[in-house]
């Protein structure tokens, strides 16, 4: 209920904290333009950069975040229609194009609902403020003696007025300075069940991905990448491909080094989109392979545990942790390795660019469109104004389609051949020309005292960095990367964490839940390990770690819990029926772990018969703070699970001579339904700030699933996926 | 390049294509129905189903020169309004996430639901086998199934 102070135009950008600065709220900034007011009586009223509310009801709410199937088209516009007291039926999402006034427009980190949250709610609380205003104002009334509510504005004497009938007097009032913010327990959508309001088109076909994408004149390209990361074109013989059928023009395309430059190679320009394939397949080109050639999965994981069988670069030191594995009364030690990922969503990389001379349209599923508006601007050296980034939906993203990559080599094909195209991914290019999810060996050798208490635990962890990215060469990993291992919440007096080197030979890149998938997986397993050690049972052994109530001191702005986590952990625990009774041969094993300032436990029950590993249940607990949408987070979290899964079980990108050796989903597999258990998830209730929903489900599934396993059978599996020790 | 008579949702269609062009392409770059998804290319992972003479097939595979005298049904064919029982299902459970596959799934579970009106929890996930969802709504797809079923009945 605190009342927003100073709400002045330039009060108000800086108050609601964009990062950029860059919100602009005057109506005359923004233009709804070919939305919703086709017809020409209709009024707009339009407030600020999120809020055009029409003079027949109908209420557009902007959408800044791109939608991937995380609901933040309908979560964050929900936000907006229940300060505003709106009626949802009534409301349009529209999706922004990439631009700076809208703030940070990057949708990954797991930060849409969190950082927008305060904003949208302010947004559609300013919108009611003015229309009771308004209504006040017509009537002739005290504001004090009116409210809103869906749609209406009501006066204590019972008359009322439709938000749409007070569009022309709504237009002439200022901005208040103050608003007030609704009291959580009046909330309407916030915190309940809302269905996607996409769900209609996404279920009749309709939707129109970025693939989807048509415009006049548009011709298709599909383009041969060296099978080295960044070899360059030596020579191409195009003969064959201009024979084919179909097959228009062969161009080049450059690369670029540089974070989100385009890999370069050669592209076939077509009438249709299987002309474009055959061409580039029939493409003869010569290629001047890279220092990346002596990329081998075998021996580089080698050489990076041997990183990590040597000290390496301290991150954090607490205590003395050589002294306290000469005090112990047991040692414990292990080294797990995990391989790189591919994202792989459903809708491959693909855009639509059309190039005229300075000016550039681009239509693209992709989750940085202001990162891809820089980067075209820069490529084309135009001004950013004359780039248009329209979003359309995303076939799934999972960080992939955060890099701009594959929109700056359209655009380098649209202007190259002066006219729209659409640059087609194909399977093979996805998964062979990704930015991995990094590949990792990790050390870890802990100290029991007689009590069995943990007194030291050393962590060493060696990855190719996604800094490699940014700053080719770069071989230690950036502050934050190190982050899910350092602020480990066990309250241990002798504790240290270093990270060796690891140098990349491929594009290394975020996937969902980043970093916190090698951290979260090497910590919960070695938990259990030493819970094993111990002699302890691994749930109490585990509380026990993570000790008294307090809030850790990190170095980011939200806090961690220790409560908080032991609550979770205890939830899913009993949730999973950790303390009764199980079939003969089965066992649960537990995760959990604290990322995107989340607190998410996984309890999950497995049995093996004759080598083959069964996941009978997966029981989830979030803490995410106030929770928005409680369909979605449910959904998000049974997502996580099987993404989570599916690394576990098939996860494993690997190079032979620098080239990638999976192709597409038979070698690069994916859980099925058959193999999909259930899931139930928990949402613990809570009026803290939100906090993110996306990733934070994944880290814990694939450590849960070891710690069971080794419950179950005895054995300890440390390294991925699990389809190489021939359990699945 | 030659033209082949195609029939798709009940219309007929003319489509100048080269003899091995799969389906998917035909509807998407020809036709214009962009329902159907392009997903691997390779008939693994189902995006790009739809029916011919009933029968859920995976257009990516499928030459356009083998398909003149077939009835094709797509995403965009399968009922007026989205109003088939197992789109309405799918909008009860709320379904998709990115809902990229979804298209795949539905014509799957239509033609399944032919054949099989009233299946188990085992046989509705076997017959969901070829129908990859990387954002993994499996609960929530088999749940749908099921209510689809009820309806039917």
């Amino acid at each position: 209920m605190a009342p927003i102070k100073n709400i002045s135009r330039r009060g108000f950008i800086k108050g609601i904290g964009l990062a950029s600065g860059g919100l602009v709220l005057a109506s005359s900034a923004y233009s709804f333009s070919n939305f919703g007011s086709k017809e020409e009586d209709i009024l707009e009223f339009n407030p600020n950069l999120f809020v055009q509310l029409n003079s027949n009801g109908s209420l557009i709410l902007v959408a800044s975040r791109s939608e991937m199937g995380q609901g933040v088209r309908t979560s964050l516009t929900s936000v907006i229609a229940d300060e505003m007291e709106a009626d949802w039926d009534k409301v349009i999402v529209k999706q922004a194009t990439g631009d700076a006034k809208y703030g940070n427009q990057n949708t990954d980190g797991s930060r849409s609902v969190r950082t927008l949250f305060e904003t949208m709610r302010k947004m559609g609380a300013t919108v009611k403020a003015v229309l009771i205003t308004a209504a006040a104002k017509s009537w002739k009334v005290p504001e004090s003696e009116c409210i809103a509510k869906n749609h209406f504005i009501i006066h204590s004497s019972g008359k009322k007025i439709g938000f749409g009938d007070l569009v022309e007097i709504a237009k002439e009032i200022s901005i208040p300075e103050n608003v007030i913010l609704k009291d959580p327990k009046d909330f309407k959508f916030i915190g309940k069940k809302l269905p996607s309001i996409d769900v209609e088109n996404l279920s009749n076909g309709s939707a129109v991905f970025g693939l989807d994408k048509r415009v006049p004149n548009m011709k298709f390209a599909a383009i041969k990448r060296c099978s080295v990361a960044f070899g360059t074109v030596k020579s191409v013989d195009k003969t064959e491909a201009l024979k084919i059928n179909g097959v228009l023009d062969v161009v080049e395309v450059p690369m670029l080094i540089k974070a989100f430059g385009p890999l370069g190679g050669v592209a076939v320009i077509a009438t249709n989109t299987w002309a474009a394939f055959k061409g580039r397949d029939a493409l003869k080109i010569e290629w001047n392979y890279s220092k990346n050639t002596s990329y081998n999965s075998e021996t580089f994981m080698d050489s990076i545990t041997a990183n990590v069988h040597k000290p390496g670069k301290v991150e954090k030191s607490i205590g003395n942790i050589d002294n306290a594995f000469k005090k112990a009364n047991k040692t414990h030690e292990a080294t797990y390795k995990l391989p790189h990922l591919a994202h792989a969503p459903m809708e491959v990389p693909n855009a639509v660019v059309s190039v005229k001379g300075d000016i550039c349209e681009v239509w693209a599923p992709i989750q940085s469109p202001q990162a891809a508006r820089r980067e075209v601007a820069n490529f084309l050296e135009t001004d950013q104004s004359n780039v248009t980034i329209n979003v359309t939906f995303l076939g799934g993203g999972f960080g992939r389609k955060a890099k701009p990559d594959f929109i700056v080599e359209a655009t380098a094909v649209s202007k190259a051949i002066n006219g729209p195209v659409q640059v087609v991914w194909s399977r093979e290019d996805d998964i062979q020309h990704s930015y991995y999810h990094t590949v990792s060996s990790q050390f870890l050798k802990g100290a029991i005292d007689k009590n069995g208490k943990v007194t030291g635990w050393l962590h060493r962890f060696a990855l190719p960095t996604i800094g490699s990215t940014f700053t080719p060469g770069r071989d230690l990993p950036q502050p934050w990367e190190a982050r899910s291992a350092t602020d480990v919440p066990y309250d241990i007096p002798n504790l240290q964490i270093e990270a060796g080197k690891a140098d990349a030979h491929v594009r290394i890149g975020w996937l969902r839940s980043v970093i916190n998938i090698p951290h979260g997986f090497a910590i919960n397993v070695f938990a259990d390990e030493l819970a094993h050690e111990a002699g302890k049972d691994p749930l109490e052994f585990r509380l026990n770690l993570i000790g008294k109530d307090r809030i850790q001191e990190t170095k980011d702005a939200y806090k961690y819990d220790t409560s908080k986590l032991k609550h979770v952990l205890k939830t899913a625990a009993k949730n999973a029926g950790y303390d009764k009774q199980l079939p003969e041969g089965h066992a649960i094993g537990l995760a959990v772990h604290y990322s995107f300032y989340s607190h998410v436990a996984a309890a999950i029950e497995v049995s093996v018969t004759n080598g083959k590993l069964t996941i009978h249940k997966i029981s989830v607990v979030i803490d995410c703070g106030t929770a928005i949408n409680r369909d979605t987070i449910t959904a998000q979290m049974e997502g996580a699970a099987i993404f989570g899964m599916s690394l576990a079980y098939y996860g494993k990108i690997t190079a032979k001579d620098g080239a990638i050796e999976q192709s597409n989903f038979h070698n690069y597999q994916v859980l099925r339904m058959p193999n999909a258990p259930k899931i139930q998830v928990e949402i613990v209730n809570s009026n803290d700030k939100p906090t993110g929903v996306g990733e934070p489900g994944v880290p814990v599934i694939a450590p849960a699933i070891i710690n069971a396993i080794f419950k179950a059978t005895g054995k300890r599996y440390r390294t991925l996926p699990l389809s190489d020790h021939g359990l699945v | 390049m030659p033209t082949y008579n195609l029939k798709v949702n009940g219309e007929k269609q003319v489509v100048e294509a080269e003899s091995d062009t799969p389906l998917l392409w035909a509807l998407r770059d020809n036709l214009d129905l962009v329902g159907t998804k392009f997903g691997c290319g390779i008939g693994q992972c189902g995006a790009c189903t739809v029916h011919i003479d009933g029968t859920a097939t995976r257009s990516c595979l499928l030459p356009v020169s083998a398909l003149e005298d077939k009835e094709i049904t797509t995403i965009e064919g399968l009922s007026e309004n989205g109003s088939h029982p197992v789109q309405q299902a799918w909008k009860e459970v709320d379904v998709p996430q990115c809902g990229y596959c979804q298209a795949g799934q539905i014509m799957t579970a239509s033609a399944f639901l032919e054949t099989n009106p009233k299946p188990t929890e085992e046989e509705i996930k076997i017959a969901m086998n070829g129908n990859i969802c990387r954002c993994s709504a499996y609960n929530r797809i088999q749940r749908a199934v099921a209510i689809a079923s009820e309806k039917i009945g």
